[in-house]
């Protein structure tokens, strides 16, 4: 299987067996034009295999360890699912064009693909391989070079997800909402989408998913998206997976002169959650922002992991992280920041707060900075803390009962993160969604 | 009649430091007392006794809000009771809009004496009136709870809570530091807006000058954590003349 190791056979896992039993079966189906690719990724997940806390990229989240089998690949969903997911992650108050996936499945009937907007072109990520769309073939796993075994295993096994492309110069004001509602079995779903915005165009895209299941089942899912110049992307990533649920997401991003990134991770429940951002900001003037928070209960695990490649000059990325952790709730926060030569006046910033509501709650902050030019401004820092105890009683001291003055701080908290997206309702409906969260807490 | 407030022979400490040494005053609905003292004499000690701050412990005696025990309630409960403390430095509370902070803190009282809640436009509507007597920009309220406010519009701002609350006792810790007479005089006019036969108002203070605006019916001069001296509000102009040496000997 693949090439030699370098290092001695390692006898593989219970879990790495079986995806590369799984990965030969599945050869004969699918598009053929992938399979090049497909074969390579596999390749490269075997030389390393599922990565474990030695790999420092994965270090508190040790995927070798948590995935100990490997659900079976979904199979298409039953009418009663599909019936179920009409109204699921709905945003109140945000008129979104929704793109509704069931079990792994695009299901069009769910889906609104009509009056698509001058410029937009939105495509299932099957139907654009079906029809022998050159564009996705020649895009697809290419967006950014990345070396990871979870991303490999998706290109190796992807299934569903969109295609995406915003014409030259359009605005599209309606949000895209791909929603990823969990089928009702244990199952595998590896969702994989490609997102380009030409030239000087923006939109709003938001990858919404729900697992309303306390079934165990595994989600990989990859967004890869493509920024030409001076294209702006605003990307929230919203999720509310089942308290048994792993969900692993790779977002590779590549950035041409002065594109703007301004991207968005909610956590809001799932056992293992883990968002890994590999964004290259490839031309000068190119802005990335990434924000996230994770409001995290009972035993939950919240791995955000980036890794930013400044590569040209006047290149700026901002990135903050918040964390609320109840019970024995974790989050990582992981970011490397590399400054390569000649990125001058590079500005990159970082920091994770974390709000600790209980005694056994953990928060690991491990930023990373290799710079290798001189003229640049790079800054991190963490924190780490509890509610301030004046604020409650001044609160309290108007009348606030104390659990409501939590709530109100802990709103707060997050709040800084909510108040950097563009529009007002999705503002809006994200409080309404955190704030949900947090209530359901007492 | 049952008094208003009225502390008995009260203790307190905090941690494990006595500062409140057998405290005893009466304040009966319609009055306006002054606390007046030197630096250290435990004023704030007393108001944040009084209104529940963790860590201030009452060791001895008692303090009761029209009859009922102060030190039965939670905080939020000594608020919905009708005790108001307009702060020495009011907190600065990042992310929480004003007027979220206001509804909750109107409604919650509300709630917990069984009345109605205030909908959102009667609300701005009342908060639009008060900001105008306080001499407040709306834009001001629309910012977080006092973030990035100076210190004279912080006291606005705690003096426009005090009067949408409509509390039973107000009390005022040094209302006057950090204020131009300007903000001062603003200020004072909110307080006095507040005077009626049904509501008592104590302020506390280190200079005689505030009371020049509000005019106190009964002025006390606290040192050593009691009550050492009690007259009327020409006792203030005679402490401006001879400051709080003399007491401060006579308590040691």
């Amino acid at each position: 299987m693949g090439h030699a190791p370098t290092t001695p056979t390692r006898k593989l896992t219970d879990a790495e067996a079986r995806l590369a039993e799984i990965f030969a079966t599945q050869q004969s189906a699918g598009a053929p034009q992938l399979a090049k690719l497909r074969t390579a990724a596999f390749d490269a997940f075997s030389r390393t295999g599922l990565p474990n806390r030695r790999d420092e990229a994965w270090k508190y989240t040790d995927l070798r360890a948590l995935l100990r089998d490997v659900k079976p690949l979904a199979t298409p969903p039953e009418d009663s699912a599909k019936q179920s997911a009409q109204n699921a992650a709905v945003l109140a108050g945000v008129a979104t064009r929704r793109i509704v996936f069931v079990g792994g499945y695009f299901v069009p009937g769910l889906s609104d693909l009509g009056d698509l907007e001058t410029g937009l072109s939105v495509m299932s990520l099957s139907g654009a391989l079906a029809k022998g769309d050159a564009a996705t073939t020649a895009q697809i796993g290419k967006v950014g070079k990345v070396d990871d075994p979870a991303f490999a295993l998706n290109t190796a096994f992807m299934g569903e997800g969109v295609v995406i492309r915003v014409g030259a110069g359009a605005c599209i004001d309606r949000p895209i909402q791909l929603v990823f509602v969990a089928g009702a079995q244990p199952a595998t779903y590896f969702l994989r989408s490609l997102v380009i915005v030409e030239k000087g165009a923006r939109a709003t895209l938001i990858e919404s998913f729900e697992g309303e299941t306390t079934q165990e089942y595994h989600v990989n899912a990859a967004t890869e998206v493509v920024l030409e110049s001076g294209a702006s992307l605003e990307r929230l990533k919203i999720s509310r997976e089942g308290a048994a649920a792993m969900h692993v997401s790779t977002f590779v991003a590549s950035l041409a002169a002065d594109a703007q990134l301004s991207d968005f991770g909610f956590n809001l429940g799932g056992g293992v959650l883990r968002n890994q951002s590999f964004i290259a900001l490839n031309e000068p003037g190119a802005h990335a922002a990434l924000r996230g928070a994770n409001i995290l209960k009972d035993k939950e695990h919240a791995d955000a992991t980036l890794f930013l490649d400044h590569a040209a000059e006047r290149s700026e990325s901002k990135a903050l992280f918040k964390s609320v952790l109840d019970n024995s709730s974790q989050a990582v926060f992981q970011g490397k920041i590399l400054v390569r030569p000649g990125a001058q006046k590079t500005d990159a910033r970082m920091m994770a707060r974390t709000l600790l509501l209980s005694e056994g709650a953990q928060a690991y902050c491990k930023p990373e900075l290799e710079i290798f030019a001189d003229d640049v401004q790079c800054a991190h820092g963490s924190t780490v803390g509890a509610l301030d105890e004046n604020l409650i009683f001044y609160l309290m001291a108007r009348g606030i009962c104390q659990a409501e003055a939590q709530s109100l701080l802990t709103e707060a908290f997050v709040g800084e993160v909510i108040d950097a997206v563009e529009k007002r309702s999705v503002r809006e409906a994200l409080t309404a969604l955190v704030s949900e969260r947090l209530r359901l807490r007492q | 009649m049952t008094a208003l407030l009225e502390i008995r022979d009260l203790k307190a400490e905090i941690a494990g430091k006595q500062i409140l040494n057998g405290y005893d005053l009466t304040v009966n609905a319609g009055e306006v007392h002054a606390i007046m003292g030197p630096n250290g004499s435990g004023k704030s000690t007393l108001s944040y006794v009084l209104s529940g701050r963790p860590g201030y412990t009452i060791t001895e005696g008692q303090a009761l809000l029209a009859g009922a025990d102060l030190s039965q309630m939670s905080v939020d409960e000594r608020a919905a009771a009708g005790l108001f403390l307009a702060f020495q430095y009011p907190l600065e509370v990042p992310g929480v809009a004003t007027m979220t902070f206001l509804r909750a803190a109107l409604n919650a009282q509300r709630k917990k004496r069984g009345e109605e809640e205030m909908s959102s436009p009667d609300l701005i509507k009342r908060v639009k009136e008060l900001a105008k007597i306080l001499d407040m920009d709306m834009e001001m309220l629309r910012r977080p709870v006092n973030v990035g406010f100076s210190g004279g519009e912080k006291k606005r701002a705690e003096t426009l809570q005090m009067m949408l609350l409509e509390p039973k006792l107000c009390i005022l810790d040094e209302t006057d530091s950090g204020l131009d007479i300007d903000a001062l005089k603003v200020v004072s006019n909110g307080v006095n807006q507040l005077r009626s036969k049904d509501r008592g108002i104590v302020v506390i203070t280190h200079y005689q000058r505030l009371l020049d605006y509000i005019t106190p019916d009964v002025v006390h001069v606290q040192s050593a954590g009691r009550i050492v001296r009690t007259g009327g509000k020409e006792l203030a102009l005679e402490l401006e003349e001879t400051g709080y040496a003399r007491y401060q000997a006579e308590a040691a």
